[in-house]
């Protein structure tokens, strides 16, 4: 197999030495790690070496001599190279050669066939990969199809050469901590060599973390001890606030920053995105919740707003009592039964009549309740977007009880009807057996039964009128409620700080590599760049999504209908820990 | 270019062939060593007259909408809605070319350059792969052939987990399909000779 040998490109103009990195096998690859540079002591390299070992779990060695020279080598510098393959024996002991100034490399990799000393040795062809040290060992690989039976660590050692080559540089990270300026017996050429990278703010915000996040976790864990305590135990109250969205949101906003400000260091990559990624969430939150609350301050919005919202309530009642007025009379050219329209239509209208006095004993108080929870649009955008569903929710109790009441009756006189319609062809249901059975009814129950059967079906289309008008109406309450809880899914879920970093940094998050092959001439070994290939976006979403509420539709579409069809009550948005009504 | 010995290939060659659709496609071969090729395949540009019928038709629509409701807020949409799709069209639809580089014993990377310049690069490493080889296809009312890998399922080893187009949107035809894979094999057979012997 040719030899691959990755070099960095930090070390293209560095002095003549010795290469330090690391062998694997089975790729038979070379990762050049580092220069080690004239004059050194082999017994302080060896030592050197020992220690990083030791310090990073990988396989360091010295590979072979680098030399970077003017023109033709002398003698002596030849012999003395070949000298130190003696000294520190590896292999196949790898000889990178460059002219200065020049574009011209040479490569030469010896191996000994046999394990005498003297034995003759046999030429690999060498193919040069050159490599941005600190780009590789900033990012983070991503392999294309994660496999569920295996574990992050496995495939890591399965996944190919160039996952090695990733995981060789990121480990070796104690070896680059040494840069020129220090006093070391060893003198190195790496990416840090001109000088250990660094930032003040970083430095200053890590200080600074500690005793704030320590802060902040007594504080919120004080907040949910209090909300533990009181609120939950008396049963309406609770039933209350678990049917409420703004509670889920908050609950769920209280879990989030828990997590970022627990004093436990993050266990891998993931975890520490996922801290980045709800921080900035939650601050994005509270930035565009302020910007929403001097928006409504301005212009004495909040007036408006309680202003206009009993006239809109009183509107939507009215509009309500003209459909059940038209409902009564003939709906599109349409005959009902006069006495059951009739009673249905006085029970709607009365339930109406109920609500608009509810609203009006309201309604001084709008205007302070408006202000008190638009003070809570502070705590972030979403807070604020889940008080408004639930605003809409109660405004719009009443279509949800005559949704309910609609779907009930005619959930009954479906199930009347399918049971007669089964005693009119002889048949019953056998709730042993859980089948339809043949049975011999007496003349007087199928009588009564047909007689029964008649009523329902010449019923049935006044009843299924109702209930698909109000089944439209909570349909729409339902679809308006949904987009807001979209929107505010959005925001929970969308992983803005791996967003930036791929924006900025796009190496850091890598799907792969790509090649490019450098300007080749005959006779001299290949030249390839690996550059990374950085993530699309599609995949950074997907990989670092937050976990959300889970307010999606449970059903099918398929279900969805089928449970309209047989009048059963539909909860499209079942929140987590909801008691089945 | 200076070239090799005698009996190996030319460095630089440059074919014409032509693609399902008749169209003219350049295949340009790079031979940089016996273990490293390229094959740049050019897809034919976006010619005048399509261009100029697609503005006509847009323009005279949004006109004849103009007419009807008199707001002259649609011919400035018209234009702005040709302008970002033309934009958008050659920065994410129309491929100026499409590039195979294999590397024996690294891997083969496929990378499809956009009109606009943007490039989206796949590379797939040796080792994953297990042959390449021309297959047929059912392409609406055609059956074209086309060159394709196989990766290796890592659970079985007899097994194919993926099957990976190559020149999906220049699609040539099966003379150019032929050359392209006579290369890929004759490295890809060097790769199994290695990987056999210890």
């Amino acid at each position: 197999m040719v030899l691959k040998a990755f070099f960095p490109t930090c070390c293209a103009s560095a002095d003549s030495g010795l290469l330090v990195g690391r062998w694997v096998p089975e790729q038979s690859s070379a990762v050049v790690l580092a220069v080690v540079h004239f004059p050194f002591i082999p017994v302080q390299v060896k030592e050197l070496l020992a220690q990083v070992q030791q310090a990073s779990q990988v396989g360091v060695a010295v590979l072979g001599t680098w030399c970077h020279r003017r023109q033709e080598p002398e003698e002596s510098l030849g012999h003395f190279l070949e000298g130190l393959g003696t000294l520190f024996s590896h292999e196949p002991w790898l000889q990178l050669c460059r002219e200065r100034g020049s574009k011209s490399w040479n490569c030469k990799a010896t191996r000994r066939q046999g394990p005498a000393p003297l034995a003759p040795a046999c030429e690999d062809q060498v193919m040069l990969i050159f490599y941005d040290q600190r780009k590789v060992l900033l990012s983070r690989l991503h392999p294309p199809a994660a496999l569920p039976e295996r574990q992050a660590g496995d495939a890591t050692a399965s996944a190919g050469g160039l996952a090695a080559v990733f995981d060789t540089v990121a480990r070796s990270e104690v070896l680059f901590q040494s840069d020129r300026f220090d006093e070391g017996p060893v003198r190195l050429t790496h990416w840090q060599s001109e000088g250990v990278e660094a930032s003040i703010l970083v430095e200053l915000a890590k200080r600074a973390a500690g005793p704030v996040c320590l802060l902040l976790a007594c504080l919120l864990s004080l907040v949910s001890a209090a909300s533990a305590c009181r609120v939950f135990r008396p049963w309406p109250l609770s039933f209350i606030w678990s049917k409420l969205s703004t509670c889920e949101q908050l609950r769920h906003r209280l879990d989030q920053l828990t997590l970022v400000v627990s004093t436990h260091r993050a266990e891998g990559p993931a975890q520490l995105m996922r801290k980045a990624n709800t921080l900035v969430s939650v601050l994005l939150d509270m930035a565009l919740g302020l910007l929403l609350l001097s928006w409504l301050h301005r212009k004495d919005r909040f007036a408006h707003l309680a202003e206009a919202l009993v006239p809109v309530a009183d509107r939507v009642a009215e509009e309500l009592q003209h459909l059940l007025q038209w409902l009564m009379g003939a709906p599109a050219g349409l005959k009902m039964n006069r006495a059951l329209d009739q009673v249905l239509g006085r029970f709607f209208l009365y339930h109406i009549h109920l609500w608009i006095s509810y609203i009006h004993l309201m309604s001084p108080f709008i205007e302070h309740i408006l202000w008190h929870l638009g003070l809570s649009a502070c705590l972030g955008l979403t807070v604020a977007l889940s008080i408004l569903s639930d605003i809409i929710s109660l405004l719009t109790f009443h279509i949800y009880c005559f949704y309910v009441y609609g779907a009930r009756l005619y959930c009954l006189k479906i199930h009347g009807l399918s049971s007669l319609w089964r005693l009119f062809r002889g048949k019953k249901w056998n709730v042993l057996r859980q089948r339809v059975d043949s049975c011999s009814y007496d003349l007087d129950q199928l009588f009564i039964g047909t007689l029964l059967f008649t009523i329902l079906i010449f019923l049935l289309p006044t009843t299924a009128l109702y209930y698909l008008v109000f089944t439209l109406l909570r349909l729409l309450v339902v679809t308006v409620q949904g987009l807001v809880h979209l929107l505010v899914d959005l925001i929970n879920s969308l992983p803005l700080y791996s967003l930036g970093l791929r924006l900025c940094r796009p190496y850091r998050l890598a799907a792969g590599v790509k090649f490019r092959v450098l300007e080749h001439e005959a006779g001299r070994p290949l030249r390839l760049l690996m550059q990374i290939n950085p993530l699309p976006f599609s995949h950074v979403v997907r990989t670092y999504r937050l976990p959300s509420c889970g307010c999606h539709p449970k059903h099918s579409w398929g279900s969805l209908c089928r449970k309209l069809f047989f009048g059963e009550l539909i909860y499209p948005w079942r929140q987590r820990g909801d008691k089945q009504d | 270019m200076a070239g090799p010995g005698a009996g190996e290939p030319a460095m630089e060659d440059k074919r014409s062939f032509s693609d399902i659709c008749g169209g003219r496609l350049a295949l340009h071969r790079r031979y940089y060593s016996p273990s490293c090729l390229e094959f740049c395949l050019s897809c034919p540009r976006i010619s005048l007259r399509s261009l100029t019928a697609v503005t006509c038709t847009v323009w005279l629509a949004a006109y004849g909408l103009f007419t009807l409701c008199e707001n002259s807020m649609i011919l400035s949409a018209a234009i702005f809605i040709t302008l970002l799709g033309l934009l958008g069209y050659l920065h994410f639809v129309k491929i100026d070319h499409e590039t195979l580089l294999i590397i024996d014993s690294l891997g083969i990377q496929m990378t499809s350059s956009y009109a606009s310049g943007k490039e989206s690069t796949t590379f797939i490493e040796m080792g994953k792969v297990k042959d390449v080889i021309i297959n047929e296809a059912i392409y609406m009312q055609k059956v074209i052939y086309y060159l394709c890998i196989l990766l290796k399922d890592p659970v079985e080893p007899h097994g194919i987990s993926q099957v990976v187009p190559i020149f999906q949107s220049a699609k040539p035809r099966l003379d150019c399909l032929i050359e392209v894979y006579r290369s890929c094999q004759e490295i890809l057979a060097h790769q199994k000779a290695a990987s056999m012997s210890p």
